[in-house]
């Protein structure tokens, strides 16, 4: 039983921690093939103002005035990114004919063309080309003329890649291409650093769950060294050298830890297998990061997979092996003797756990950025899990204090003598359920503010897109008299305070004022920004570039008082509102092609019909509210549903842990639960208060766990999220999902606890009666 | 008649085989009468103990106690049987690690619904146990602990009393000190007493002596 339990418990911390490291690598190798092939995110590029194509005239002129850039298009054809590059003005490392082996520069320029990618890519474009298996997954690299032939785009140009070294002398960007933007690098569309926290997240689940699987070992090992004292002490006795002892337990453990390894790599690989499609749709979901849904099998992952099994094996047996160590000779294998020395044991875990508790406190006061953000949390998982026990041995002391029957009083009693051996088990458990509630919190947090964020967003009952400024002004014409009001949706990047952002001209009215929640305002904050004199901004610029509500900042030469800031959940870059009027005075050349049309629900169809009649508009470019809403949820749902698994598998990881020492510690409950059944209880009572026991105690775990849990949704929204994306999520609480949760837990135990109570109930008296005898 | 047992037989089926033990014992006690049961290891004497206790039943036989048949009881009678008419005294002590030496003492009484604290006290008081009465069994010596066993067996007042090599544990003086006590507070309990031992000087001090022999009463 001991030796199943501990393969399995390191078979699984491995499988889990090598599980989310196999996605981890994967999803970043996808990044990385991304980044390699066009290293957009490196160079600063020149867009256009109004987000109109680059003429291949303007790109001439920047040429013949000195800048350094080189051209690319992008589009889409069947679902595959096609991109088009010019490799001989392109920066070197830019250069997309290094991608594939044995690569034909001449066909790459040639007009027939090159594409490059993956197969699967290729096939997707029904083309022939060259494989190129690092590419990301659904992107496809050529020539630009190749591209703009296949896209039908002759002569258009997306954006220009800037070279980092340019000539000393060059005329202003102004002068040249008055409409042509530049974006920094890297300036908020960096998906490596959007996609770090996520990493981190998984990664810090990843260690979580590996905690939890060392905790199952240490468990087992604890046992089993306890077990084994008897023959310890006979071997020492006999002359068998401590050292000589110690090192062949070593060689053994390390043997089990190298097939547990080996199990474990495995299952992490099936592991890996499960969760990396719901990844690459978080990930698509979050951040529009292309990661491909199937596997590798990388060494890297063997290598690093056995070394943990290694480690955390060396880990977990190292308090046992230094007490065997320590042990006296004729020391015997007392129960209350194991319970007093893990009551001098918790002195000084007691000591660890308030220094860390301690040290959460100063860090939650004052940790800023991701790294203090993951310390406060490490320190407050491990300092709750260290004071775990003792804050349990002190409620059922003062339980059995209180008790008045006898099978009551011996039941505290003797559940307290017990939490020694489970306090493994139930760390872990607490540590799941924490994990649990604090996520739960977190994305239920999320999701709640997403939907009131959505409703803010898409209050407009129907949404429509004009395909040029001709036909916008026909839609206006149209059904202006035909619905309450059409709001323009027109926007331009620009920076304020250095900061690229998108900036847009919106038409005051009553929609805005009733439905945007501002998490910070002055008075009548719509009316000063339908005056031309105020800007209202997103929380990401807000915290972005240090600005506070009041505070004047300038756009195109314009100050502008800051009059409120608002929630952008989900957005990378900065944001700002200003009124119609100036947005049109600053930039009269930028047309809005969309529109938010508010208009009697019940109108909605009429509207469509006139729009697709009268003006036609395709059904495809007017989405009502609802249809947009349900896109959008649906894309949140499935981005947390790795999550979501890594929940439920954390869990069950623990619930395991308690079945398993549950289990092992029903061989040494035996001589202490057989006096109480020779002196009157019946094997079915003792049955019962097993279950009864791991149930109370799973409940006190989940009731010290909901607090924990919702310290670790305060850290992930209050300092993670912040540090990560530039926003903080308001904090809602979830009282049905903490009910259920603790069914869960109760359910797990109990489960856990049911196979070794029935083995007990069921045990014949010649099994319980061994402890009395030694002959018959 | 306090107790009965007739043709008692007992097989224990172990990896080797089956392995019988008893083999049609017989024996019989009055109330207040002592009887020690002797024989070589192996000749089943704990066995037969057991199974008079209730902790295990016959394969064949009848055993009664108080007139009522130990056989036919189902696991709930034969636990009340252990309870309140039966109290067993085991050479390994066998108390209760998580409990002090005071609610040790009490637990079976409690158990029973018979919880008496001056008896109690006074049975802790004649095994010199009241100065350890907070202490836990680990806490004691062997002498005191198996002391504490046989307060906790007579703190029900039980009618038959078992005991299997109660002195077994202990060196020759503090044998003799806790089986003396014990003898007196059976008797003074007007309890049947049935010893399992090897010593032929502690079958002297009781009134009857059955010898087992391979499973059977020897001649």
């Amino acid at each position: 039983m001991q030796l199943f339990t501990l393969l399995a418990g390191l078979a699984l911390a491995t499988a889990l921690w090598s599980g989310v490291q196999a996605v981890n690598t994967e999803a970043r190798a996808s990044y990385d093939s991304a980044a390699a092939t066009l290293g957009e995110a490196g160079y600063d590029q020149l867009v256009s103002g109004d987000d109109q194509p680059i003429s291949l005239e303007t790109y001439v002129a920047l040429r013949r005035a000195g800048w350094l850039v080189s051209p690319v298009i992008e589009g889409q054809i069947n679902g595959v990114r096609l991109i088009g590059i010019e490799p001989l003005t392109a920066p070197s490392s830019l250069g997309p004919v290094n991608l594939a082996d044995g690569a034909d520069i001449g066909a790459f320029l040639s007009g027939r063309g090159q594409v490059y990618g993956t197969v699967e890519t290729l096939a997707a474009l029904d083309v022939t080309g060259s494989v190129a298996p690092d590419l990301a997954p659904n992107v496809a690299y050529t020539d630009i003329g190749v591209a703009q032939r296949m896209l039908d785009r002759a002569g258009e140009v997306d954006l220009l890649i800037v070279a980092p070294d340019q000539p000393l002398r060059q005329l202003a960007l102004r002068e040249v291409a008055p409409n042509l933007i530049r974006r920094a690098a890297a300036a908020g569309s960096d998906v490596g650093k959007l996609t770090d926290s996520f990493h981190l997240n998984l990664t810090a689940f990843g260690l979580l769950s590996f905690a939890v699987g060392i905790f199952i070992v240490n468990g087992a090992i604890g046992l089993a060294f306890e077990q084994r004292r008897p023959v310890v002490r006979t071997l020492r006795a006999l002359g068998v050298p401590l050292g000589a002892l110690i090192g062949l337990i070593a060689v053994e453990l390390m043997l089990m830890a190298l097939l547990a390894g080996i199990i474990g790599v495995a299952l992490g690989y099936v592991i890996a297998g499960m969760l990396l499609p719901g990844v690459a749709a978080t990930l698509n979901g979050l951040y529009g990061a292309s990661v491909a849904g199937t596997l590798q099998l990388r060494p890297s992952w063997w290598i690093s997979g056995l070394a943990i099994a290694l480690g955390g094996t060396a880990l977990a047996a190292t308090g046992a092996l230094w007490q065997l160590s320590r042990m006296p000779l004729l020391a015997a294998a007392q129960p209350r003797a194991m319970a007093m020395a893990a009551g001098r044991r918790a002195k000084v875990q007691g000591g660890l756990a308030a220094i860390l508790i301690i040290a959460t406190l100063i860090l939650a006061a004052t940790a800023q950025g991701l790294i203090a953000g993951f310390a406060m949390l490490a320190a407050l998982l491990i300092g709750a899990a260290l004071g775990l026990p003792i804050i349990l041995s002190a409620v059922l002391a003062f339980c059995a204090n209180r008790a008045r029957g006898v099978v009551g009083q011996w039941f505290w009693a003797d559940t307290r003598q017990q939490l020694p051996g489970l306090s493994l088990a139930l760390m872990a458990l607490l540590l799941a359920m924490a994990a649990n509630v604090g996520v739960s919190t977190m994305v239920s947090s999320f999701r709640l503010t997403f939907v009131g964020f959505l409703d803010q967003r898409l209050s407009s009952e129907l949404y429509v897109t004009a395909a040029d400024a001709n036909q916008a002004a026909q839609i206006t014409e149209r059904i202006a008299s035909e619905v309450d009001v059409i709001l323009p949706i027109q926007s331009v990047t620009m920076p304020i305070a250095s900061i690229p952002t998108e900036v847009f001209g919106t038409r005051i009215h009553d929609t805005y004022r009733d439905t945007w929640v501002l998490l910070d305002s002055l008075d009548l904050p719509w009316d000063q920004v339908a005056s031309g004199e105020a800007i209202l901004i997103n929380e990401q610029l807000f915290r972005r570039a240090g600005l506070n509500v009041g505070d004047q900042v300038m756009l195109d030469a314009v100050p502008l008082t800051i009059v409120g800031v608002y929630g952008d959940y989900g957005n990378p870059i900065g944001q700002a509102v200003i009124g119609e009027d100036l947005f049109v005075k600053l930039y009269p050349d930028v047309g809005p092609l969309r529109f938010g049309v508010r208009v009697p629900e019940a109108d909605v169809n009429r509207v469509r019909s006139i729009l697709r009649d009268d003006v036609g508009i395709p059904d495809a470019q007017m989405i009502n509210q609802a249809g947009i809403k349900a896109f959008s949820l649906d894309v949140f749902d499935r981005t947390f549903v790795v999550t979501t698994a890594l929940n439920v598998l954390t869990l069950a990881v623990a619930a395991f842990a308690i079945l398993m020492s549950l289990l092992t510690l029903a061989t040494m409950r035996v001589p202490q639960l057989s006096p109480a059944w020779a002196v009157g209880m019946t094997r079915a009572e003792l049955g019962r208060l097993e279950v009864i026991r791991a149930v109370l105690l799973a409940l006190l775990t989940a009731v010290i766990a909901l607090p924990l849990g919702l310290a670790l949704a305060w850290a992930l929204l209050a300092v993670v999220n912040v540090a990560a994306f530039g926003w903080q999520l308001p904090m809602y609480l979830f009282p049905w999902d903490y009910v259920r949760l603790f069914g869960f837990a109760v359910l797990a135990a109990a489960i856990a606890s049911l196979w070794p109570a029935i083995r007990l109930a069921r045990t014949p008296p010649a099994g319980l009666l061994k402890v009395f005898s030694n002959e018959r | 008649m306090l107790l009965t047992a007739t043709d008692i037989h007992k097989t224990f089926h172990t990896a080797d085989g089956p392995f019988t033990v008893l083999r049609g014992v017989d024996l019989a006690l009055e109330a207040g009468e002592s009887l020690a049961l002797t024989g070589e290891s192996g000749s089943g004497k704990s066995t037969l103990l057991h199974l008079i206790g209730g902790l295990d039943t016959p394969d064949q036989g009848q055993i009664m106690i108080n007139s009522a048949d130990i056989a036919a009881m189902d696991d709930n009678g034969r636990a009340a049987l252990r309870r309140g008419t039966v109290g067993v005294v085991f050479q390994q002590f066998n108390l209760i690690p998580s409990l002090r030496v005071a609610d040790n003492i009490a637990f079976q009484s409690r158990l029973a619904g018979r919880d008496d604290p001056k008896w109690n006290a006074d049975l802790a008081d004649r095994m010199g146990l009241t100065a350890h009465l907070r202490k836990y069994p680990e806490q004691l010596s062997g002498g005191q602990q198996q002391r504490v066993a046989i307060a906790r067996t007579l703190a029900p007042r039980p009618k038959l009393v078992l005991a299997d090599e109660p002195t077994g544990n202990l060196d020759e003086a503090t044998a003799d000190d806790v089986m003396s006590l014990m003898l007196d507070l059976v008797a003074d309990a007007g309890a049947g007493l049935l010893m399992v031992t090897h010593s032929i000087a502690l079958a002297e001090r009781l009134s009857r002596r059955v010898h087992l022999r391979a499973g059977q009463v020897a001649a």
